[in-house]
């Protein structure tokens, strides 16, 4: 029997049409530019100069703060500048620009196939090893891992369960991985399952992934029974953390809290196996997995792409734009980024390059609220998005607060069913932030 | 019939009365004393509301004058000095004046100068879209176009131009109650005095990127070249990171920055109109 | 360079509108529509058009010409405000009538509140109930007409089934001798040969256009459900207590207005609870206080009535039955 989450969700269609294209290696580009800012939290400091030869793999900027992560180089050449460019948004941010020559990785790092499933390093040893090696959540919000893995003093995890459910539509980097690095992943989860001190833990793969939860089940059986593979509902936003706690251990997270007040971390599969590279082989995280796909392209891939790759490369390497295509998202359709600038650069967390048409993408022309509840059945978190976009619109901050309008995870669900094309996360999200500002102004008792 | 009528109303007058002494002594026990100053300090007051004056509303506005020891730091930008002229007498102090003040837009960069690189398609305002990235042209600065502060205003003073995108003030009507100013998330409209006879210069840009990068994105942008800065006599201009600004208390509104200035980003207004110096000689001549 | 569209997430968007939700209701209504037209014929059709047509082009005219906004009569939720009043109409109702009461019920009830979305009570229930107070003779003249397909339903049928029943009571008569007098049974009523409103004829033909909008999700059961539980409940009881003057649960649920008006009319988005809550109490209160009516109130049939109260209860019941929460909320997190 599937599980899933208690409060609303929608059915989108799940498009995943680049589901049997194995991954390949994306050839590495002539330049690589690296953000600082590729994690949430304070921007890294560059430790290298102009002029600097680089190895790939090599630290070229160290974690400035306690919310930061390191970051290193993802290929092999010269530094040309480190300069302020935009980001996929236009927004500045700090980047390395590395002229690339050859690709000579940094000894020590072990490029063999060989499967490492010995555990040698005690847990303290392991976070320290993930944080030498940069490695960041890769299920949206790049919040850096060793942090998530040490829980606050007086909180104790119970459980590690790992988000292989990809419930946003398009993406399959998730299930490719899955496939292809079945027994790797499950060593990443034994890896934090060690560091957190966990003696249990559940993999969560939605239904429509057949083949992968077949595959990690029969290696899980093997080899691993502390790691249980949970088969999960198709609906989306399952792969919302407090969704995916609900499904799985049907625990909910408090309103402003964190999994660890249940008693649960959260890693997706791509962190879990960014976390085996980096214990196991030494190989910080400077490449993933990256869906490029879309219904206007004649072919739809997966790449294992280098940080730093333009969007502008992407799209060369499938051939250019293909016809119809009006908008570049990074990352999944219901909450990645629009692309407004093809000359930004990936970051550790890309997981696709989504083209969409504009009869696709296009809003429609706002019309009257009908009040049909059909955003309040949507949204998983049980708010009432009507309200809260007329509230916003009024910017009435104190009954948005009443109206816990900081419990929205954006998920986009309100929105993609509103039959009036209202732009209802549009406004809600605007202000949870002012309101999420005000609560977090607040002397704390 | 008759007894009908009189039983009615003696029913009811007694009704009424007793209902009266209730309201009474209900108005009694929750009397809140209050200075009866602020009243008559708020029928002077213009009671738009706006908030321009930093209080909540006109009526909180009265109770902070009426309050305060002295007039310092107390101002109604939509009544102006006239307004506070009159409570100051009212309430026995006096008052220093203020220099008229009107919003004035910083950007100048229309759909010609500054063309767009992408398509906003979201929900119409510049709010989401600035949190959303940078801006639907290559200029990160520039006015976003969605008219949050033609929104903000209370007194129909600021109108978005749907020909440049831009808003626009009507100086008629603009009170410098500062709204528009915190509407705007890019901090393009700056108050300034409005100067004699409305003449003032401003630089209608605040593109703070280096030269090349800022013209390629509009062509009406400030370079940062500080030629302006050169030709200013009275030290008005002053130029950090690559963005000259005037200050309105230093500036002489000679106009040769005006002139001067390669991507026409420095605006004179309402001064008469310039006739070229060859014309003028020309003219002499005959 | 190519010029790229960018906005906020989510990029992907349903495919439902408002007109197609709208569209979708107004197909769920057509096997009422068809069944009338079979049992009422050409004054089944001239009612429907006359009250479409109607209300389209009222909303066309206050929006292009009094008000001047926007003009939303392309998706058709006037037409079915039109449509609706017209099913809940006597079948022998003269076209001027109809006229009338499309006015009232676009004009009055759903433009002055500022059109679709804004109303706060069901425009077509406003019309019908306009009607019935403003001409109650030709309201409860459920005479039939003749029709094409069928020589007239036997002659006698002027009344609907809950007013025979309210005054047989009244006469002093028991449920089994008004039965047997009229020739009550179950399977008319739900093919039906009684008398009744033009939508009303037919308890399956409703029926299937519940399941309908319930396969397309257009509606969700709760509010239906809670009015008929509601109307099975109180009128089981009573039925029970002295089942000679109390009609049993089944008649009461498959006469009188009580399927079209839980499935077409309490339905209605726009004066309807937001959260499920609200919608199971907003049902129970029409089954109350229809059964109010039908058994001590004036009127033979109240579901109209009923419908409109608790319209006006909708935004209390926003206000106070929310949606449940995710999580608890904790001090300081």
């Amino acid at each position: 029997m599937s599980k899933t989450f208690k409060i609303g969700g929608i059915h989108p269609h799940d498009n995943k049409i680049s589901v049997n294209a194995a991954i390949e290696d994306f050839p590495v580009m002539e330049r690589a530019f690296i953000s600082m800012s590729q994690h949430l939290g304070a921007p890294a400091e560059p430790v290298v100069v102009k002029g600097d030869k680089v190895k790939t793999g090599q630290l070229i900027a160290k974690s400035s703060g306690f919310i930061s992560a390191n970051v290193h180089s993802s290929v092999s050449g010269t530094v040309h500048s480190i300069e302020m460019m935009p980001d996929l948004a236009g927004n500045l941010a700090q980047h390395i620009v590395i002229n690339v020559e050859g690709d000579e990785w940094m000894e020590g790092i072990d490029r063999s196939p060989e499967i490492m499933r010995e555990i040698i390093l005690s847990s303290q040893e392991i976070i320290d090893r993930i944080a030498q090696c940069g490695v960041v959540g890769l299920g949206g919000a790049a919040f850096p891992t060793h942090i998530k893995l040490s829980p606050p003093p007086g909180k104790k995890a119970e459980f590690l369960l790992v988000n292989g459910a990809e419930c946003e539509p398009y993406l399959t980097s998730d299930y490719r991985i899955m496939v292809e690095n079945s027994e790797e992943i499950l060593i990443g989860v034994k890896l934090m399952m060690s560091a957190l001190g966990v003696k249990k833990s559940y993999l969560g793969i939605e239904e429509n992934k057949p083949k992968a939860i077949k595959r990690m089940k029969e290696i899980a059986s093997k080899g691993y029974p502390e790691i249980k593979i949970v088969s999960l509902k198709k609906r989306y936003p399952q792969g919302g953390e407090k969704q995916l706690i609900d499904a799985i251990v049907g625990r909910q997270v408090p309103s402003m809290g964190l999994p660890i007040d249940v008693g649960v971390v959260v890693q997706n599969v791509g962190t879990a196996l960014a976390v085996y590279e980096a214990v196991q082989k030494n190989k910080p995280l400077f490449e993933g997995v990256v869906t490029v796909t879309g219904k206007c392209m004649p072919e739809q891939r997966n790449f294992r792409m280098r940080v730093g790759t333009t969007f502008e490369s992407m799209i060369f390497a499938v051939g250019g734009f293909p016809k119809g295509a009006e908008k570049l998202v990074s990352g999944g359709p219901m909450m990645g980024k629009a692309v407004s600038r093809i000359e930004a650069a990936s970051v550790k967390s890309t997981s696709a390059l989504l083209l969409l048409t504009e009869e696709e993408t296009k809003r429609g022309e706002e019309s009257n609220c009908i009040r049909c509840a059909k955003c309040v059945d949507a949204c998983p978190m049980g708010l009432e998005p009507y309200l809260l976009n007329r509230l916003s619109r009024a910017n009435r901050l104190e009954d948005l607060e009443e109206n816990m309008v900081h419990d929205c995870i954006e998920c986009g669900s309100c929105l993609y069913v509103c039959p009036a094309d209202i732009p209802l996360l549009d406004t809600i999200r605007l202000s949870k932030g002012k309101v999420l500002k005000i609560i977090r102004s607040r002397p704390k008792k | 019939m008759t007894a009908t009528i009189i039983f009615t109303i003696a029913s009811l007058t007694i009704l009424g009365l007793v209902l009266a002494l209730i309201l009474y002594f209900t108005a009694q026990k929750f009397k809140v004393v209050e200075d009866p100053r602020i009243d008559e300090v708020e029928t002077i007051l213009p009671g738009a509301n706006c908030g321009g004056c930093g209080y909540t509303g006109c009526r909180a506005f009265a109770e902070g004058c009426v309050n305060s020891e002295s007039m310092d730091g107390l101002f109604c930008p939509v009544g102006g000095n006239d307004v506070m002229k009159k409570v100051a007498e009212y309430l026995g102090r006096t008052v220093a004046e203020k220099v008229p003040q009107v919003a004035v837009v910083r950007c100048n960069g229309n759909c010609d100068s500054r063309p767009k690189s992408n398509n906003y398609d979201g929900y119409t305002s510049c709010a989401v879209m600035a949190s959303l990235y940078a801006g639907d042209t290559d200029c990160r600065y520039g006015c976003l176009g969605q008219g949050d502060c033609e929104l903000s205003c209370e007194f129909d003073a600021i109108k978005m131009n749907p020909r440049t995108g831009l808003p626009e003030v009507d100086e008629e009507k603009c009170t410098a109650c500062g709204a528009c100013v915190k509407a705007c998330p890019k901090m393009i409209i700056e108050l300034r005095n409005k100067g004699p006879k409305g003449k003032r210069i401003f630089v209608s840009c605040i593109n703070k990127d280096k030269g090349g990068v800022a013209r390629k994105a509009c062509a009406v942008a400030c370079i940062g070249c500080t030629k302006c800065q050169k030709v200013c006599a009275y030290d008005a201009i002053t130029i950090t990171s690559n963005l000259a600004y005037i200050d309105y208390n230093k500036c002489k509104l000679c106009r040769k920055c005006v002139v001067e200035c390669p991507t026409n980003a420095i605006w004179e207004v309402n001064f008469p109109v310039r006739v070229p110096k060859k014309v003028v000689a020309e003219v002499e001549k005959q | 360079m190519k010029k790229l569209i960018v906005s906020p997430a989510p990029h992907l968007h349903g495919n439902e509108s408002t007109k197609s939700l709208m569209r979708d209701v107004i197909i769920a209504l057509v096997p009422s529509l068809l069944v009338s037209v079979y049992f009422f014929g050409f004054s089944a059709i001239k009612l429907a058009l006359v009250g479409v047509a109607t209300a389209v082009a009222v909303e066309y005219v206050i929006q292009r010409y009094i008000v001047k906004t926007k003009i939303t009569v392309n998706d058709y939720s006037a037409a079915l405000t039109g449509l609706l009043l017209s099913l809940n109409l006597p079948p022998n109702s003269p076209w001027w009538i109809m006229f009338i009461g499309s006015v009232v019920a676009i004009g009055i009830a759903k433009m002055t509140f500022g059109g679709v979305g804004q109303n706060l009570f069901n425009p077509a229930l406003v019309g019908r109930v306009f009607l019935l107070v403003s001409f109650p003779v030709i309201m409860t003249d459920y005479s039939i007409p003749t029709s094409w397909f069928r020589e007239g339903i036997d002659a006698g049928s002027g009344a609907t089934a809950l007013s025979i029943v309210k005054e047989g009571l009244a006469k002093g008569l028991t449920m089994d001798q008004i039965f047997t007098d009229n020739n009550f049974s179950y399977a008319e009523m739900l093919f039906s040969k009684i008398g009744g409103s033009v939508g009303e004829v037919s308890a399956l033909a409703l029926i299937l256009g519940f399941v309908y909008l319930l396969i397309r999700k257009v509606i969700r059961p709760h509010i239906p459900v809670a009015i008929i539980g509601t109307v099975l409940v109180f009128s089981g009881i009573f039925w029970l207590i002295n089942p000679a003057i109390h009609a049993d649960p089944l008649f009461n649920v498959l006469t009188g207005g009580i399927l079209i008006g839980s499935i077409f009319m309490a339905t209605d988005y726009v004066t309807s609870p937001m959260s499920k809550k609200g919608m199971v109490i907003y049902g129970i209160g029409i089954g109350i206080i229809t059964m109010l009516i039908r058994y001590w109130g004036a009127y033979p049939e109240g579901i109209s009535f009923a419908i409109l109260i608790m319209n006006a209860t909708v935004p209390l019941l926003n206000m106070y039955f929310k949606p449940a929460k995710f999580g608890k909320e904790v001090k300081n997190g």
